[in-house]
């Protein structure tokens, strides 16, 4: 029971984090919350028994991601970004109800009119290392080694655009 | 399962619409970047919750594959603004009209 409290708590701050991602003002601090809300989202992770999603998380997103955004942020020398100029209250009224729309259609979907999904208490065996390296090494090979492919084609597009003469 | 998984998938859709007003709402590049990446990880929290319900690894599999796709996009989309910032100083995308008409 406890533990259902700290999922709340965490959710919680997840979702006070990602509003504070984009609502600032300033990316620096829209930077370091957005670190907030992966490290409340890899504590999730671990309520969810998802061990090496969340070591993932924490290494990946956190460390090398968050690195990189705060790196291009201060080389770029962003600051305070001006109040917006031009407000095109239509668009901003479409997207709005747009987004409004998509939530309460998938809130409708799953808090439906049967009970909650709850998973009867059975031991959960596919967290762990072991079994995510038998996956991905026996029936999903084809797609790792296309993400190998995929991460080499980023590397060398990134080289390409960062030279001085684009 | 220490939560129903329906809170776990509204946790998700809270964070993904989050993540959609900012990139509909913000000029910044950068801004509308970190948006994109709270949408990936909101769809990675919907894949462990149902990993975890249907107490199989498949889902794991694809947040692998998410966070890599995720590693590749930001560096080349970070590429992108730089590049953009050198020709142009600004990173306010309503400025940023180079291939428009």
């Amino acid at each position: 029971m406890s533990l259902s409290l700290l999922f709340y708590c965490v959710a919680a701050i997840t979702i006070g984090s990602a509003v504070f991602v984009v609502l600032n003002r300033n990316a620096v601090y829209s930077a370091i919350a957005l670190v907030l809300c992966f490290f409340s989202l890899a504590v999730i992770y671990l309520l969810l028994e998802a061990y090496v999603i969340a070591v993932l998380e924490i290494f990946i997103y956190a460390g090398a991601i968050m690195v990189l955004f705060l790196f291009v942020i201060m080389l770029l020398n962003l600051g305070k970004e001006d109040a917006l100029p031009n407000l095109n209250y239509l668009q901003r009224a479409t997207s709005l109800l747009l987004v409004l729309l998509f939530f309460v259609g998938i809130f409708i979907v799953m808090i439906g009119d049967q009970g909650l999904l709850h998973q009867p208490t059975e031991q959960f065996l596919a967290g762990g290392i072991y079994p995510l390296g038998e996956a991905l090494f026996s029936k999903y090979l084809l797609p790792f080694e296309i993400a190998s492919l995929l991460l080499l084609v980023a590397l060398i597009g990134t080289v390409y655009l960062a030279k001085r003469k684009v | 399962m220490i939560v129903p998984l329906e809170h776990v998938v509204v946790l998700s859709l809270i964070i993904f619409s989050i993540g959609v007003l900012g990139v509909l709402f913000r000029r910044n590049a950068i801004t509308i970047f970190m948006s994109i990446e709270l949408m990936l990880n909101a769809v990675n929290l919907a894949l462990v919750g149902f990993s975890r319900y249907y107490n199989s690894v498949d889902g794991q599999v694809f947040v692998f594959l998410v966070m890599t796709l995720a590693a590749a996009e930001v560096a080349v989309g970070l590429a992108i603004i730089i590049a953009l910032y050198r020709n142009r100083q600004t990173v306010n995308i309503d400025e940023i009209n180079l291939m428009k008409n």
